[in-house]
């Protein structure tokens, strides 16, 4: 692998940039792995990575139906963040805002980790007390988070509308500082690269369309470019994972709906911060080239289809204008949809499925992108030593028959 | 915005319904006999299908159940119908 770095973009300049290597390299699937990962996005790809460099197994495929990064990694908004409510869910994504703090030096690969704040606003007595009530339940948590006033608030977001008869005015809410935002496609590809120059197989265009099993445990995947024989399977493939496990006849919690996003045209900066507000469901950020990053609550309509209806857009834009009216002047450049897997309680399902040796990491409803490196550690740590990680016992599967629900859409007011 | 038809009230806004759960799953009988995770399975596990689906939904303003054959790739709209024993 080359080593990224000041000194050797000048060595490249001399040679016109024409000589760089490959980020990664374009494998064809070999007859037999150690592990098989399903799914080439962010969990899938650091899952490959984990597996190499925390356990030592190196002959892992990652197999991709498209291309690497292209579904749900490429599709978010790109928030990280750990503001969550119960000790189950703090352990996790705080794991993985932990990683992500030290991902770029680590991968040798900028993946632009901005970590400019959070604010989760409120705009009633009501919702401040629930704010008041994730931040200590933060704290008690060991993670960064504190209640923020309002004066606070327009000071981080000074455009926010402040006017008398404004609807939705903002009384402050909760302030997380190590949350921010990454590049999306810099995380699949630097996780890519990396787990590529430790021999991990990352193939695209290819397609599992049967899952093999002999005397109750996996024997190997049917793809739409061979067969390959393996013990070990992990799916990570959000939208998809159902119909991989209903395979093997295991049925999942999940129901998939469209995420939206959106883009404005660029502008000089106006928001140094991520503002999720409470009142509308809208959240918004904007990115280092100047476009304001929009996204906002699901589109209500079960569908595996990557486009979006109107109703939602019209939903999430109406409340960005309510929080910001200046934004009306604004075009949107684009809009998109990923299809997100969503389970009851806003929680993931990680852990065993269907037959022995087999695993999934799926179920991150619209919170995927901020889970990657701690959803690719734990499913890393299931395929390599058949047990749960202590972090990602309490998200297993079994959760549903004993009752034992983590529910951070009540928990946490997460709208998924 | 997408039209969906009510069996009672015609097409409709798609804004008017809201998605209850997939077609086809009975509650398990009796209460006394089901287990933990036949109850969980009823409760919590779907299809989620790729391409034709059969769903119930609600059409909020008049209040009715009622199955609604879509594709969940194209979002096409097969047909409606009432639930068994209902009529239109």
């Amino acid at each position: 692998m080359q080593h990224y770095s000041a000194f050797s973009l000048a060595r490249h300049a001399l040679s016109h940039h024409k000589n760089w290597q490959s980020a990664w390299r374009k494998a064809d699937p070999k007859p037999r792995y150690d592990a098989v990962i399903i799914g080439g996005g962010g969990h899938g790809l650091s899952t490959a990575y984990y597996l190499a460099k925390n356990h030592g197994m190196k002959r892992v495929a990652v197999l991709e139906r498209g291309w690497i990064g292209g579904g749900n990694t490429g599709r978010n908004t790109t928030a990280v963040r750990s503001n969550y409510f119960y000790p189950e869910s703090v352990a996790l994504y705080d794991l993985s805002l932990r990683l992500y703090e030290g991902l770029s030096k680590e991968l040798n690969y900028n993946i632009m980790l901005s970590q400019r704040g959070m604010l989760i606003a409120a705009h009633t007595p009501i919702q401040m007390e629930i704010c008041n009530r994730i931040a200590n339940a933060m704290q008690l948590n060991g993670v960064d988070g504190r209640l923020m006033t309002a004066a606070e608030a327009e000071e981080k977001a000074p455009l926010v509308n402040k006017s008398k008869g404004a609807r939705y005015k903002c009384m402050g809410g909760i302030w997380q500082d190590r949350a921010g935002t990454a590049r999306h496609d810099a995380v699949a590809w630097g996780y890519a690269r990396a787990a590529s120059a430790m021999g991990i197989d990352i193939i695209e265009n290819c397609e599992v369309t049967e899952v093999f099993t002999s005397s109750g445990a996996v024997a190997g995947v049917e793809t739409t470019r061979g067969k390959i024989q393996t013990e070990r399977l992990g799916v990570a493939a959000a939208g998809a994972t159902p119909g991989l496990v209903q395979m093997v006849g295991g049925d999942l919690p999940i129901h998939n709906y469209d995420l939206q996003a959106f883009v404005s045209e660029p502008v000089k900066p106006c928001l140094d911060t991520v503002l999720l507000y409470l009142g509308t469901g809208t959240y918004v950020s904007q990115s280092d080239k100047g476009e304001l990053v929009i996204g906002g609550g699901l589109d209500r309509v079960p569908t595996h289809g990557q486009k979006g209806n109107l109703p939602t857009q019209e939903t999430v834009i109406s409340g960005l204008l309510e929080m910001f009216p200046a934004f009306a002047q604004l075009k949107l450049l684009r809009q998109w949809a990923g299809v997100v897997d969503v389970v009851p309680d806003s929680s993931p399902v990680i852990g065993p499925v269907g037959p022995e040796g087999m695993f999934v990491n799926c179920g991150w409803g619209t919170g995927g992108f901020k889970a990657i490196p701690a959803g690719g550690y734990l499913l890393a740590h299931l395929l390599a030593t058949g047990e749960h990680h202590d972090i990602s016992r309490p998200f297993d599967l079994n959760r549903f028959a004993q009752g034992r629900l983590i529910d951070e859409a009540a928990g946490s007011g997460i709208a998924h | 915005m997408q039209q969906f038809p009510c069996p009672f009230c015609g097409l409709r806004n798609e804004t008017e319904f809201h998605f209850a759960f997939e077609a086809g799953h009975p509650r398990p009988e009796p209460a006394k006999d089901v287990s933990d995770a036949e109850w969980a399975k009823y409760l919590y596990l779907h299809k989620a299908p790729k391409g034709k689906s059969s769903e119930i939904w609600l059409h909020l303003t008049c209040h009715e159940y009622f199955i609604l054959h879509r594709d969940t790739v194209t979002r096409e709209v097969l047909s409606c119908d009432v639930l068994p024993g209902a009529e239109a």
